[in-house]
C-alpha cells in the first residue's frame, strides 16, 4: 500500500486504508504522511490544507507544507487551469520537504485528480468526491470515460465518497442556499481526515468560530460539515483503520505554525522594535509578496506604516523617504517589482541609506508563473543596477528562517548605513512549518544612533570600522545637510566631479559592503566537516530538499556533505577554503546555475551545478540520483 | 530658540550653478525671502526634488535636501510625510520630470492629499538634456527631437492636477515676485497636497515662452490674475472682464453697458469654474492665481491618526505577545 510501512514495533491490522469493517476500529501507526488536497481554486483546499497542517502541528508532528496554486484567481470551474493543490507532509521523524509525492491524493474533481495523478505512486491512497465525477466535470477535465469506472485507476486505492451528497444532508436542516452549502464540502473532506489520520478537531473549530465571527450561520453549517465528515470516517465501512502518526522528537520549546510571508513580517516588526524607531512599508500588491503587506497592515499599534503604493518605483522610492526621515524602511516585491526598483535602490546605494529590499522569487522571466517558486534573480539582486553598486543579499532557508533573516537584514541595513535585499521564494513564503519560537528579549540588539552634533558633522563622515557614513535625520538642529544621487566628494557629500573622488567613494562603498563578511558566522558543513567526496551548496529554500537528500545518502554510507548559504553577499570568508576540502563541489540552485557562476568566478573553484526551472522545488529523489551520479563520475 | 530668520539664512554655502538669466533664480530668490515668514526653524524644513534643472534647486537651500531621481520625487516625499509628519517637506520639480516621467506620482501624491508644497517649473522644454521638447510643450513645436514639429498634444499643468482632485492649485510666474511670494505663502498654509505651477522662462532653449505674460508692455492685457470674490477684470486699463455668454467665457471691455456685476466672480471653492479657468487660452488671458483650494483630510494625517486609533484600543504593540499568538504548542 501507499502509505509508509508501520513503526518497528507495531503490528499491522489491515493491508491498507479498505478492507472488511470492523466493529472496534484499530489504529495503524505511520512514521510519516504526505497528503495533497487538491480541487477547484474555489473549493477551499487551501483552506482545508491549512487547518489539516495546524491540526497536525497542534499534534506535535514535524511538518512542512507546499501550497501550490493557479495564479487565475477563478478559472472557469472544473477546469485543469483551475486546479489548486495544498500538499503537507507530516511525521514523527524531523521533516524538511513537503515530500516528493503524495500518499494520499483528496481529489475534489476529475481536473483535480487528472492535474495530480502523475505524482501518486503505485497503490497510492486516492480519495474522490463521487458526485463530482460526473459527464459534464468529465469532459470539462479532459477525459474521454470516467476514470472512476474505466479502470484506468486500477493501480491505485480509490475511495469514493458522496462528499457533496453527504454534507448535503448534514446541511439539510440548516436551509442554506446549495451554493453555501456546497462551500463547507471542504470542512466535510477536513472532518473527514482528521478522523482518518486521529488528529483533534477543536483548533478548527475555534478558527471557524474566529473567521465566521459575524456569520453566525455560517458557521454553524463549517461546523456541522467538519463534524459530519469526522463521524463518518468513524462509521463508514469504507475505511478499516485509522492512522496515528506520533510526535515527533523535535528541540523543546514553544512553536507556532508559521509561513515565510508572515515570519518575514514578524522579523521586520521585531527589528523595528528591537529598534526603537517605527516600520514603513512603501509596496504595490505583487504575488507572492502581498500577503507580506496583509499582515503589516495588520500592526499599527506596534507603529508600523504601510503603505500601498501607486507602483513598484513608488513603492521603494517612499520607503527611501521614510529612511532618510529615520524610519525602519522596507519594500516587498516579486522579480518584475525588482526589475522596476533598479534604479530607485542604486540612490539608495549611492545616498547610503539604509533599507530592505524583499523579493519574494517567483518563475519568470517576465510574467512567468507568478505562483510558482525559482531562484533565478540572485544575479539581478548582486548586480541588476547601472554603475558599481554592491548591495548586502541575505537569503532564508525555510519559512521559519524568513524570520531570523528579515531581522538580520535589517540590523545590517542600519549598521552600515545600505539597503540590503532578502530574497525568499513563493515556496517559502506559502510555505509553512513549526517555528521554534524566539525570546523576545534576547534577539540580537539593533542599534540606531542618529548623528546629533552640529559640531565638524559632515554626512558622508564614516565609522572607521564598519565604513558607515552617519544618519543625520531631518530637524536635528545644526545637521542641515543636501545628499542626492550625483557623485559627491568624501566626507562632505558635496556635490562632485572629481575623477580620482568617484574612484574613491566606489571603492569605498565596495569595501564596506565586503566588510561585513567580518560578521558572518563560520561555514557550519552538515557532513564531512574535514572534506570528502562530494558538497551540496545550496542557498535559499532548497534547504529542505538538499538536507535530506545528503541525509539519505550519507544513511547509505555515501560521502556526502552540506553547505547551506545565509549570506551571498558578501559570501563568508571561510567559504572558499571549506569547499576546497571535498574533491567535488555541486551547487543545487532552481535557476540556470547564478550562484555556481559566482562560486566558479570568485573561487576558480570548477563547481558542478545541479539546476531545475520548473516552478517547483527539486524532489529529493531527483537530488539523490544527480549527487549519485557526481559519486559515480 | 526664538531668534528670527533672515533670508541669508536659507541660502546655502553651494554655489549656483543654473545658466546666467535662467528663471531658476528669480524663484529661488523668493522661496528664500518668504521662507523666514513661517517661523518654521530650518531643520524641521526638507526640499525634495527630482532631476532636471529645477532639481538642483534643494542644494542652494540651506535646509535639509534630497535631490533624488528622474521624476521620483512625490513618492520620496510621501515616505517621508507620512513617517515624519512634523516636517515641512517641499518637493521641487518640472515640466518633465513632473508631468512625464513621474506624472505618475505626481498626480497620486495629489489625489492622496499628501501634506506637501508642489512647485512645478514649467518651461515648455527639456532644458538639462539641452532642448527636447517636454509635456508641456505646444504642439507642433519645432525642437531638436521634433525637426518636422511636435505631433505631441500637450499637458496642462493646472488641469492635470484639478483632474488628479488636488486639493489646491495655483499658478504663478518667476518674474512677478510679489505676486510669487504671496501664491507661495497661501501654499504653504494650505494643509494637504498644495500644487503650484510656476510659469518659469528657460533662456536658452525656450526664451520667451511666457512673453505674453511677463513683458511689462504688454503683460497686463493677457494676465488675469485670480482673486477669491473678485469679477474677472483684467487689462492695462482694467477695463476688460470675463463674462459668461450661455455657458461658454468670452472677454467684454467693460463700460457701454457692460459692468462688473455682469463678470464672473472667482470662487476658489468652485472646481468647475477652476477646470473652466484652468482651460483658458488665447484669445482669453492666462490666469495666475489660486484656481482652487478645498479642505480635504490629508493621507499622512489620517494614517498617523489610524496609528494613534490602534494604539488606542489595542494598547501598545508587545512584542513577545505578537510572537506567540495564534495556536502555539509546546514541545517538552
Amino acid at each position: 500500500m501507499a502509505l509508509p510501512p508501520e513503526a518497528a514495533g507495531h503490528a499491522a491490522e489491515s493491508s491498507g486504508l479498505g478492507g472488511g469493517g470492523s466493529a472496534a476500529k484499530p489504529h495503524a501507526r505511520r512514521d510519516s504522511v504526505v497528503i495533497r488536497f487538491a480541487g477547484d481554486s474555489g473549493d477551499g483546499m487551501q483552506l482545508a490544507g491549512m487547518q489539516f497542517t495546524a491540526e497536525s502541528a497542534l499534534a506535535g508532528n514535524d511538518i512542512a507544507t507546499l501550497p501550490d496554486f493557479p495564479a487565475e484567481i477563478r478559472a472557469p470551474a472544473g477546469t485543469i487551469a483551475g486546479v489548486s493543490g495544498f500538499q503537507l507532509n507530516f511525521s514523527s521523524r524531523e521533516v524538511f520537504t513537503a515530500g516528493d509525492e503524495p500518499n494520499v491524493l483528496v481529489a475534489m474533481n476529475p481536473a483535480a485528480l487528472k492535474a495530480n495523478l502523475d505524482d501518486l505512486p503505485p497503490n497510492g491512497v486516492i480519495i474522490v468526491d463521487r458526485e463530482a465525477f460526473n459527464e459534464a466535470n468529465v469532459k470539462r477535465a479532459g477525459y474521454a470515460t470516467n476514470p472512476l469506472t474505466d479502470h484506468s485507476l486500477d493501480k491505485f486505492q480509490v475511495f469514493q465518497v458522496d462528499v457533496s451528497k453527504l454534507t448535503n444532508a448534514a446541511l439539510h436542516s440548516t436551509g442554506l442556499n446549495n451554493r453555501a452549502v456546497f462551500r463547507c464540502r471542504n470542512m466535510f473532506v477536513l472532518g473527514m481526515l482528521s478522523w482518518l489520520f486521529q488528529r483533534p478537531i477543536e483548533s478548527t473549530e475555534r478558527w471557524l468560530e474566529g473567521r465566521f465571527r459575524k456569520t453566525p450561520e455560517l458557521l454553524n453549517a463549517n461546523l456541522l460539515a467538519l463534524r459530519a465528515g469526522f463521524n463518518y470516517g468513524d462509521t463508514t465501512e469504507m475505511f478499516a483503520s485509522s492512522y496515528e502518526v506520533q510526535p515527533a522528537k523535535i528541540v523543546p520549546g514553544l512553536y507556532r505554525n508559521i509561513t515565510g510571508n508572515s515570519a518575514t513580517a514578524l522579523g521586520f516588526v521585531a527589528a523595528a522594535v528591537k529598534s526603537g524607531r517605527p516600520l514603513f512599508l512603501g509596496s504595490y500588491p505583487i504575488t507572492p509578496a502581498s500577503d507580506v503587506l496583509h499582515e503589516l497592515a495588520g500592526y499599527k499599534n506596534f507603529a508600523v506604516y504601510t503603505f500601498q503604493a501607486e507602483d513598484e518605483i513608488a513603492g521603494v522610492s517612499s520607503a527611501i523617504g521614510a529612511a532618510f526621515g529615520g524610519a525602519i524602511a522596507i519594500t516587498t516585491t516579486s522579480g518584475p517589482g525588482m526589475n522596476l526598483k533598479a534604479e530607485a535602490v542604486g540612490l539608495a546605494v549611492k545616498t547610503e541609506l539604509p533599507m530592505v529590499i524583499t523579493d519574494v522569487q517567483r518563475a519568470g522571466p517576465s510574467t512567468g508563473m507568478p505562483t510558482k517558486p525559482e531562484q533565478a534573480d540572485l544575479l539581478m539582486a548582486m548586480y541588476g543596477r547601472h554603475g558599481e553598486s554592491p548591495i548586502p543579499i541575505i537569503a532564508a532557508a525555510t519559512p521559519a528562517d524568513c524570520f531570523e533573516c528579515a531581522y538580520e537584514a535589517v540590523r545590517l541595513a542600519v549598521s552600515y548605513m545600505t539597503p540590503v535585499i532578502l530574497l525568499t521564494d513563493g515556496q517559502l513564503a506559502n510555505g509553512s512549518e513549526p517555528w521554534l519560537l524566539p525570546d523576545a528579549d534576547k534577539l540580537p540588539p539593533i542599534k540606531v544612533e542618529f548623528a546629533s552634533d552640529p559640531n565638524g558633522f559632515m554626512p558622508y563622515k564614516r565609522n572607521p570600522e564598519t565604513l558607515a557614513r552617519l544618519w543625520a535625520i531631518p530637524g536635528t538642529p545644526g545637521l542641515e545637510h543636501r545628499i542626492g544621487g550625483l557623485s559627491s566628494e568624501d566626507v562632505t557629500g558635496n556635490v562632485s566631479y572629481s575623477p580620482a573622488n568617484n574612484e574613491l567613494m566606489v571603492r569605498t562603498r565596495a569595501r564596506k559592503i565586503a566588510g561585513i563578511a567580518r560578521e558572518i558566522p563560520p561555514t557550519t558543513i552538515f557532513g564531512d566537516a574535514n572534506g570528502g567526496d562530494v558538497v551540496v551548496l545550496g542557498w535559499g529554500s532548497t534547504y529542505g530538499a538538499v538536507r535530506e537528500a545528503v541525509k539519505q545518502l550519507r544513511d547509505k554510507g555515501k560521502s556526502v556533505s552540506h553547505i547551506h548559504l545565509r549570506y551571498l553577499n558578501p559570501l563568508p570568508a571561510d567559504l572558499s577554503d571549506q569547499l576546497r576540502k571535498f574533491k567535488k563541489v555541486m551547487v543545487a540552485e532552481m535557476n540556470m546555475g547564478q550562484l555556481l557562476k559566482m562560486i566558479r568566478a570568485d573561487y576558480l573553484i570548477d563547481a558542478v551545478g545541479c539546476n531545475k526551472i520548473q516552478g517547483r522545488p527539486f524532489k529529493v529523489n531527483e537530488l539523490i540520483n544527480r549527487i549519485s551520479r557526481l559519486l559515480e563520475g | 530658540m526664538a531668534t528670527a530668520l533672515t533670508r541669508k539664512d536659507f541660502v546655502s554655502d553651494q554655489e549656483v550653478r543654473w545658466c546666467p538669466g535662467c528663471g531658476d533664480y528669480a524663484i529661488l530668490a523668493q522661496v528664500q525671502k518668504i521662507m523666514p515668514e513661517f517661523g518654521i526653524p530650518r531643520e524641521n524644513i526638507v526640499f525634495i526634488s527630482g532631476i532636471g534643472c529645477s532639481s538642483r534647486f534643494p542644494y542652494y537651500m540651506n535646509t535639509y535636501g534630497f535631490h533624488t531621481i528622474h521624476g521620483r520625487a512625490p513618492a520620496i516625499a510621501t515616505g517621508l510625510k507620512i513617517t515624519r509628519p512634523d516636517l515641512d517637506v517641499w518637493v521641487v520639480t518640472g515640466d518633465g520630470d513632473g508631468l512625464s516621467i513621474g506624472g505618475n506620482h505626481l498626480i497620486h501624491a495629489l489625489r492622496r492629499n499628501i501634506d506637501l508644497n508642489i512647485l512645478l517649473f514649467n518651461n515648455q522644454i527639456y532644458g538639462l538634456t539641452k532642448g527636447q521638447y517636454s509635456p508641456t510643450s505646444e504642439f507642433g513645436k519645432v525642437t531638436k527631437s521634433t525637426p518636422m514639429g511636435s505631433v505631441d498634444f500637450p499637458f496642462n499643468p493646472i488641469t492635470v492636477a484639478l483632474g488628479a482632485h488636488a486639493t489646491f492649485v495655483a499658478r504663478s510666474v518667476d518674474v512677478e515676485q510679489k505676486h510669487l511670494g504671496e501664491t507661495l505663502k497661501r501654499a504653504h498654509g494650505h494643509r494637504g497636497a498644495a500644487f503650484v505651477e510656476i510659469l518659469q522662462n528657460c533662456n536658452i532653449f525656450n526664451d520667451g515662452a511666457f512673453n505674453d505674460v511677463t513683458d511689462k508692455a504688454i503683460k497686463a492685457d493677457h494676465q488675469l490674475v485670480l482673486e477669491n470674490g473678485k469679477p474677472l477684470v483684467f487689462g492695462k486699463n482694467r477695463d476688460k472682464g470675463i463674462r459668461m455668454n450661455g455657458n461658454r467665457p468670452e472677454v467684454v471691455t467693460l463700460g457701454h453697458g457692460v459692468s462688473e456685476a455682469d463678470l464672473v466672480v472667482h470662487d476658489e471653492t468652485n472646481l468647475s469654474l477652476a477646470f473652466m479657468l484652468g482651460n483658458f487660452e488665447a484669445p482669453l488671458p492666462t490666469p495666475v492665481g489660486v484656481f482652487y483650494a478645498t479642505n480635504r483630510p490629508a493621507y499622512d494625517a489620517a494614517m498617523n491618526a489610524q496609528l494613534a486609533e490602534a494604539r488606542a484600543k489595542q494598547g501598545e504593540g508587545d512584542l513577545a505577545a505578537l510572537l506567540k499568538r495564534g495556536d502555539t504548542w509546546t514541545v517538552s
